[in-house]
């Protein structure tokens, strides 16, 4: 059959319409698949819900607070500007904005709320890494990568939630006791809560949890159809900080 | 040669310029042969003497890459035992002598590692 140029730039331009189709259906479908971090039956998702009611029952306790910097070599340092904190509370505005307390208890409203990084199921401050010095892995936790964080302090501008704490001073002279068990960060890079990954590697839970004499936080598995975390989120409503971002926070707080 | 005065002595300061290297070092003598001191009683260490002399930097990055970006956090070493892959509590806690131990080679090489920047030193000898 002879086929002539009008003949061939038909049949090459029906196939790579074709293949174009094809490939563009296959790259969508992919993409739905890994955007939604849903992990389903396939390991821990873990997760902390805190109950305010517990936690305001002790004024101006910081126990967990206490726990988690000393154990993980936080400094403390005086100038609020170059402060670093792993966990710590705000205000109730500041900490649900997206909240209408117009004549809600001020019991609650009033009060600071604890906050820490919710480790999100979607993370802005992943996203933006220029190293990936900071990723989601499986079980939830979003992890840190010290060696790797050049201080670009992109995360930091990406948490929607203050959650990550910059560096501006060397951290070690303002440790009160360095704990040898974990090592202290430099001047120049981000540091946030990391959920205890080394204390849960030793089947210990994070040591503010430990800590909370009240037992307001309480951490476990969000995979676990019948683990606590679960069957207290049922049982009460809870709500997460600035859902509308689509982050998918993994810190509940119970109403 | 005309102004042989002048070429010989300028050709004299120079050599003595350009060869102030080798003077240095004839008049500086042998170097000293440096050893880390080691204070364990452990037989064996991670892997053998010659592979870690030549290869811990290696080993440190690979174990710290396994621990952080991985989330594994034993290894088994060459002598079949199991270790937990952390530089200030395995490594250290059969060399807690930096001065004494690392801190030798690396001063005499003039290598700064910054590991030390994190990582916390035992405090009897750091």
């Amino acid at each position: 059959m002879t086929l002539h140029r009008r003949g061939f730039l038909k049949v090459a331009g029906l196939t790579a319409a074709g293949v174009a189709g094809a490939g563009s259906v296959r790259l969508r479908a992919g993409d739905a698949a890994a955007s939604t971090a849903h992990e389903t039956a396939t390991g821990p998702r873990w997760a902390i819900v805190i109950d305010p009611r517990k936690c305001l029952k002790k004024e101006g306790c910081s126990d967990c607070t206490a726990a988690c910097h000393a154990t993980h070599n936080v400094p403390a340092l005086e100038n609020p500007r170059h402060e670093v904190k792993w966990i710590w509370k705000e205000g109730f505005p500041e900490a649900f904005p997206d909240q209408e307390v117009e004549y809600v208890d001020e019991a609650l409203t009033e009060k600071p709320v604890l906050v820490l990084c919710n480790h999100c199921g979607n993370p802005p401050c992943v996203r933006v890494c220029p190293t990936q010095a900071t990723w989601r892995r499986e079980d939830g936790i979003v992890m840190m990568d010290w060696h790797r964080c050049i201080g670009c302090r992109y995360c930091v501008a990406g948490c929607p939630y203050g959650s990550r704490s910059f560096n501006w001073v060397d951290p070690r002279p303002h440790i009160k006791e360095i704990s040898q068990e974990f090592p202290t960060r430099t001047k120049g890079v981000v540091e946030k809560c990391t959920l205890c990954e080394e204390r849960l590697a030793k089947n210990q839970p994070p040591a503010c949890v430990e800590a909370c004499k009240e037992k307001a936080l309480m951490f476990g598995d969000l995979n676990d159809p019948n683990g606590e975390l679960r069957s207290v989120l049922r049982s009460r409503y809870a709500i997460r900080r600035k859902p509308g971002l689509g982050t998918q926070p993994a810190v509940y707080y119970l109403v | 040669m005309h102004d042989a005065g002048k070429i010989i002595t300028g050709l004299a300061l120079f050599l003595a310029a350009a060869l102030l290297p080798f003077w240095h070092n004839a008049a500086a003598g042998k170097a000293v042969k440096i050893e880390p001191k080691i204070v364990t009683q452990e037989k064996q260490c991670v892997a053998a003497k010659d592979t870690m002399r030549a290869n811990h930097m290696d080993l440190l990055n690979t174990w710290r890459d396994q621990v952080v970006r991985q989330g594994r956090r034993t290894a088994v070493t060459e002598g079949g035992k199991q270790v937990a892959m952390s530089l200030s509590n395995t490594c250290l806690s059969c060399h807690p002598n930096k001065q004494d131990f690392c801190d030798t080679c690396h001063n005499y090489l003039a290598v700064a590692p910054y590991c030390w920047d994190c990582h916390v030193a035992p405090k009897e000898r750091s």
